[in-house]
């Protein structure tokens, strides 16, 4: 820390953190303050008060939306994880006629963005009354394809004479997936299912066009129609928010390694 | 029956489910958009008829339409550019210091996975005109208050200020795996050469970082392309901003879609975007097939 460049360097980056902690903190402070104190700008609560969260745990849907959302990121989770990895694996380690086609034909799904997809689903929404159902939330994101392309690329390291070993004594074959090659793509099966759940968690655009009733809510759609008729109720609208955040943030802390590590092993996508 | 035979059977049994999901729910959606696109397709009403490509034309006349796509343009102009050059001196910060580098890593980071709703409503909070604290900080400099938010000027800077915050520790990470696998051995060849500096960066650094910034600039357009959330919820009761300054071509999709109910119409914008990111990532596709040169 002798050389002034050095700390030069981490004065600059202290004051970025700072700039960039900067809007957690407001969110926090403001939800602790009092409605009467919520138009000064004083840094820190000169009455603290925990009356906002339980206000918004007891006046809105609040428990139910976050409920609501838990589902839908765990059930879509975990229909990712387990389709895409046997997808991934039948496609790194079996040979059968069609694969290159089916592949590049999954890839080519990659490229097709939400936004031109959401119309049809609500057209075959409505057609099946899918429409404000949990099935209707989740339908989209069952399966991925970056999860199947992420899944195929570890697999193929898996050695083909693990697998024949395998054979040898009698695995079948979808033992083989699940009892041998799925325990040696473990980090890369980790980093999918974090980024899958947390992109659930914080979807927006098909579940604000697919929920009607404020009981269907996931999270970030009850928050946003909750904020935007609570006018200037700032005091409750950060409250709200620092409820979503915060458990996103604490699970952040505890698995901050391997999420960020996560993007670089992934070859780099959310 | 042969081996061979045998275990093909059962791959395409296991790809049975997956593969009736990306036909159903992937590829015949998209082909679908694209034949909504071309017909005349209210939800409440019964009859659909084919307009040809009365929509597209409809669209081009539709100065919203125009405002929508000016507007993304714009965002990706200033947004990607941005949180490049800024993750770029970050993560070059990062390599540079040995103490509590994983913790500013993850302090940039938390943006990252913070739901994005809640975040946007934050920042509407803090651009507040009389009540936020960034107007509360150019009062102590006893510099003039912004509107941010509330003008058709600033409120889309305003929005990519918060995208850009959002996105730069990704950018910072991405930036930090391209650095690492520069090996060691260039810098301490370009070190006896007596390169330092802005040249090293310049003409090493940069170079080899080539690939990684094509990465992070076709990535982040593509993402910057389909803004949606963030500009929804930033100005909530008036969505797009004052005069449409912050509308973007999905917030355009959604309102004709989902709220006007002309789904044609709707349909054909995202054909349209659909082209764009089509050919964006083509032409990066190009470029980076292409050896690097030194």
């Amino acid at each position: 820390m002798r050389d002034p460049k050095t700390a030069f360097v981490y004065l600059a980056l202290g004051a970025g953190a700072v700039v960039v902690a900067f809007p957690f903190y407001w969110m926090l402070a403001s939800a602790l303050k009092p409605l009467t104190e919520i138009y000064d700008l004083r840094l820190i609560p000169a009455h603290p008060t925990l009356a906002n969260f339980t206000e918004v745990l007891t006046r809105t849907r609040f428990p139910r939306w976050f409920g609501n959302s838990l589902i839908v990121a765990a059930i879509t989770t975990a229909s990712v994880a387990f389709f895409d990895s046997l997808v991934g694996y039948v496609l790194a380690k079996l040979q059968f006629p069609g694969r290159g086609v089916i592949f590049v034909m999954i890839l080519a799904t990659l490229m097709i963005p939400t936004e031109m997809l959401v119309i049809p689903w609500y057209v075959m929404s409505s057609a099946y009354g899918w429409i404000n159902t949990y099935w209707g939330i989740m339908f989209p994101g069952l399966l991925s394809a970056f999860g199947v392309f992420l899944i195929r690329q570890f697999m193929s390291g898996v050695p083909d004479e693990l697998l024949d070993a395998g054979r040898m004594d009698g695995v079948t074959e979808f033992g083989l997936y699940w009892r041998i090659a799925l325990p040696q793509i473990r980090p890369a099966l980790a980093a999918l299912c974090i980024f899958t759940f947390l992109g659930n968690w914080n979807a927006f655009l098909w579940p604000t066009i697919v929920i009607q009733t404020a009981n269907m809510r996931t999270l970030p759609v009850g928050i946003a129609l909750f904020s935007g008729e609570a006018g200037s109720a700032w005091n409750l609208i950060m409250a709200s928010s620092a409820l979503a955040v915060l458990p996103v943030l604490g699970v952040f802390a505890v698995l901050q390694r391997q999420i960020i590590e996560g993007i670089t092993l992934t070859g780099l996508r959310s | 029956m042969g081996l061979g035979t045998r275990r093909a059977l059962w791959a395409y049994t296991f790809l049975l489910v997956p593969l009736l999901f990306f036909l159903t729910i992937r590829l015949a959606p998209a082909f679908s958009a694209l034949y909504i696109s071309l017909h005349e397709w209210n939800i409440i009403s019964p009859s659909k008829p084919f307009v040809g490509l009365q929509n597209f034309r409809l669209l081009a006349h539709d100065p919203s339409f125009g405002r929508a796509a000016v507007n993304t343009l714009r965002y990706v102009l200033v947004g990607i550019p941005a949180q490049i050059a800024l993750g770029l001196v970050l993560a070059l910060a990062l390599q540079r210091i040995n103490r509590f580098r994983g913790l500013f890593r993850a302090l940039y980071f938390m943006p990252f996975v913070t739901p994005i709703v809640a975040a946007a409503w934050v920042w509407q909070w803090m651009y507040s005109q009389n009540f936020g604290p960034l107007n509360g900080l150019l009062a102590e400099l006893r510099l003039p208050l912004q509107p941010f938010l509330r003008s058709p000027a600033q409120s889309l800077y305003a929005v990519t200020a918060m995208t850009v915050w959002q996105f730069l520790g990704f950018q910072v990470v991405i930036f930090l795996a391209g650095l690492e696998a520069i090996p060691r051995v260039y810098y301490e060849a370009a070190a006896v050469d007596g390169a330092s500096g802005w040249r090293l960066f310049r003409h090493m650094t940069v170079p080899l970082l080539n690939p990684t910034l094509v990465f992070s600039a076709v990535y982040g357009t593509i993402v910057y392309l389909q803004l949606f959330t963030q500009v929804l919820n930033m100005t909530f009761g008036d969505q797009g901003g004052p005069l449409a300054s912050t509308l973007t071509m999905v917030l355009y999709v959604y309102q004709l879609g989902f709220q006007r109910f002309k789904m044609g119409e709707a349909a054909a914008a995202t054909a349209v975007l659909f082209a764009v990111i089509l050919i964006i990532t083509l032409l990066q596709m190009r470029v980076l097939s292409k050896p690097v040169e030194y």
